[in-house]
């Protein structure tokens, strides 16, 4: 019962090649990619336009009331100096960014897997579900920069930004959506259903953040009692960071541990998303 | 034909693409694959056969080493997919049960996109799929999005997409089920190109004329274990017969019909709707039944298929 076939590669040269663990995510990437090039268009009205339809009614037309002085000015110390417009729109910035990275980590990541099923198509190659679950992400990030450079670009148009600081906004955006999008990833990557837990992250967690984690007023204007709920939202320390960088100052300290809490969600989340792809698609 | 059969069967192990031993798949408490011993040569179609829940996709699951094994002992193409996972992958094709094709590209993207997953460049690519749109059958449609394509041809682009990375081994789950008889043929007579070509091909079906018409050898599956190994032809042999009568009676007659039946074949397996008499001759089967007094409302002698031996085997129906 002996045989000549003693290891892979033995009986014939190997046509497909094995990506390693840089080149896989990049592959992963490059699909998602020639998706996007076919189907931009419509990712647009949601991902650059709807963030400057808050700034300008929010920021200029809300921003009329807030603005030359008053009680406004006297809680928050950077109304003092910067118009309401330039106050929200770093923080929308943020928020955009978190808002347009969970739509990429919810229902496609579960079609993926259900629907569409591309990702089982995936794993059949040699690219690994961990390098899926990478590349998956990277291209969130990727996307959410660029929308968010888009947005930045009409908002500095607008006078709303202006300076180096924006483009380290940028990056803090990003740090920020995929410290919320990654857990989120690996969440989807678990539902058996057809996504109705995701109204329950966008009605119940999303959305409120959206509205009370200091993207239009700061945090110390909640109660004290639900202040804490702010805190843990990694929207709240992205914005604290984005604003800071923009139109304020944040201290060094404070700002590590923003960035500190951010990136220990990101690896966290990371984690979780590459267990669980690796759980689905190994069955 | 000519050579020693010693000589012949060490070559036929020489070149064992997929070799299984006691291999077992637990899912929990669920046993899927209750220890099968398989091989699978080189240039072979091999098959497995079964009705659904044997275990078929689950053996081809850690075949495809994308499932990995509870126990037993598994080689693909000499590799253990436990350790050598990615680098069997890169050399194998995988036609799934359901279709994971990415719907909002185009035909010729998809082949693009997943050739791209083997690290193959894009030149070589770009000119694979020009070559497997033409062996699909689907260079008038390449520009154009899979979601509206029919089943058939998405099946088409599915396994023209399992053989971008030239793979040594093609794997096939249920290749046709859904398609109607029309697309099952087109596709079949693209699976023949393949198996002339030599391209090793594992099926798994529960469709008997499938495995016929597409396996050299191929193995019947039940309830997670292997029944029967053989050839087609040797199977029917073994557990069938050349010609089988079939005998439908009135509501209430066929009890009464079985031991007369029964004196007129090898053997008589008696379905819900109808008795099945195992014989050489079906013709002569046939007349003797009408003179010993038989009156059926419809009869048939055909050959025997595996859908006899699978019956024979399990007391079952391949298909419910």
């Amino acid at each position: 019962m002996t045989t000549t076939t003693s290891g892979v590669g033995a009986t014939a040269p190997p046509s497909g090649q094995v990506p390693g663990p840089v080149r896989g995510p990049l592959l992963v990437v490059e699909g998602l990619w020639t998706w996007y090039r076919r189907h931009w268009r419509s990712t647009l009205v949601s991902s650059v336009l709807q963030p400057l339809l808050y700034l300008v009614a929010m920021g200029v037309g809300l921003g009329s009331f807030v603005d030359g002085g008053g009680r406004a000015a006297r809680a928050v110390p950077e109304l003092a100096t910067v118009s309401y417009l330039q106050y929200i729109a770093p923080a929308l910035l943020v928020a955009a960014a978190l808002q347009n990275a969970t739509g990429e980590a919810t229902y496609p990541v579960l079609s993926g897997f259900k629907w569409q099923r591309n990702y089982w198509a995936v794993a059949a190659t040699p690219v690994t579900p961990h390098q899926l679950a990478h590349g998956a992400l990277l291209w969130i990030a990727i996307r959410v920069a660029v929308s968010g450079a888009a947005y930045l670009l009409v908002a500095a148009l607008f006078g709303a930004v202006a300076g180096v600081g924006a483009l380290a906004a940028l990056a803090v955006a990003v740090l920020t959506a995929m410290a919320f999008a990654a857990p989120l990833a690996a969440f989807s990557a678990s539902i058996r259903s057809e996504g109705q837990p995701f109204n329950v992250v966008l009605r119940f967690v999303v959305l409120p953040m959206t509205l009370f984690a200091g993207t239009f007023f700061p945090v110390e204007q909640l109660p004290a009692l639900v202040r804490p709920l702010a805190w843990i939202a990694p929207l709240w320390h992205g914005t604290e960071l984005a604003r800071g960088a923009v139109v304020g100052e944040v201290s060094a300290a404070a700002a590590t541990g923003h960035v500190g809490y951010l990136v220990s969600l990101l690896v966290g989340g990371v984690l979780l998303t590459r267990w669980r792809f690796r759980v689905r698609l190994t069955a | 034909m000519s050579e020693e059969p010693d000589t012949v069967a060490s070559v036929i192990r020489d070149t064992a693409l997929v070799r299984a031993s006691g291999l077992v798949k637990r899912f929990g408490d669920f046993e899927a694959v209750r220890g099968i011993d398989v091989e699978v040569h080189r240039g072979e179609a091999f098959g497995f056969l079964g009705p659904n829940g044997a275990g078929k996709s689950s053996t081809m699951r850690m075949i495809a080493c994308v499932s990995p094994r509870t126990s037993g002992d598994l080689r693909v193409l000499g590799g253990d997919p436990d350790v050598d996972g990615p680098r069997i992958r890169a050399r194998i094709g995988v036609v799934p049960q359901q279709d994971n094709l990415d719907n909002e590209l185009t035909v010729r993207q998809n082949l693009h996109v997943y050739g791209r997953y083997f690290g193959l460049p894009r030149a070589h690519v770009r000119a694979r799929a020009e070559e497997l749109l033409d062996f699909a059958q689907l260079t008038e449609r390449a520009d154009d999005e899979v979601e509206p394509l029919s089943g058939g041809m998405k099946r088409r682009l599915t396994i023209a997409r399992s053989l971008v990375n030239d793979p040594e081994l093609l794997l096939l789950d249920e290749p046709t089920t859904g398609l109607d008889p029309q697309a099952r043929h087109l596709l079949w007579d693209r699976l023949f190109r393949l198996k002339q070509n030599g391209v090793t091909l594992i099926v798994t079906t529960h469709y008997m004329d499938e495995a016929e018409q597409l396996c050299d050898r191929l193995v019947v599956m039940d309830d997670g274990r292997v029944v029967a190994e053989g050839s087609p032809a040797e199977l029917i042999r073994a557990h069938a017969s050349r010609e089988v009568v079939e005998l439908r009676f009135a509501p209430g007659h066929q009890e009464r019909a079985v031991p007369v039946a029964r004196e007129l074949a090898e053997r008589v397996e008696a379905l819900p709707d109808r008795l099945l008499l195992y014989t050489g001759d079906g013709e002569a089967a046939l007349a003797a039944a009408h003179r010993r007094g038989l009156q059926p409302v419809a009869t048939l002698v055909r050959r025997g298929t595996l859908e006899d031996v699978f019956l024979h085997l399990t007391g079952r129906s391949l298909v419910d």
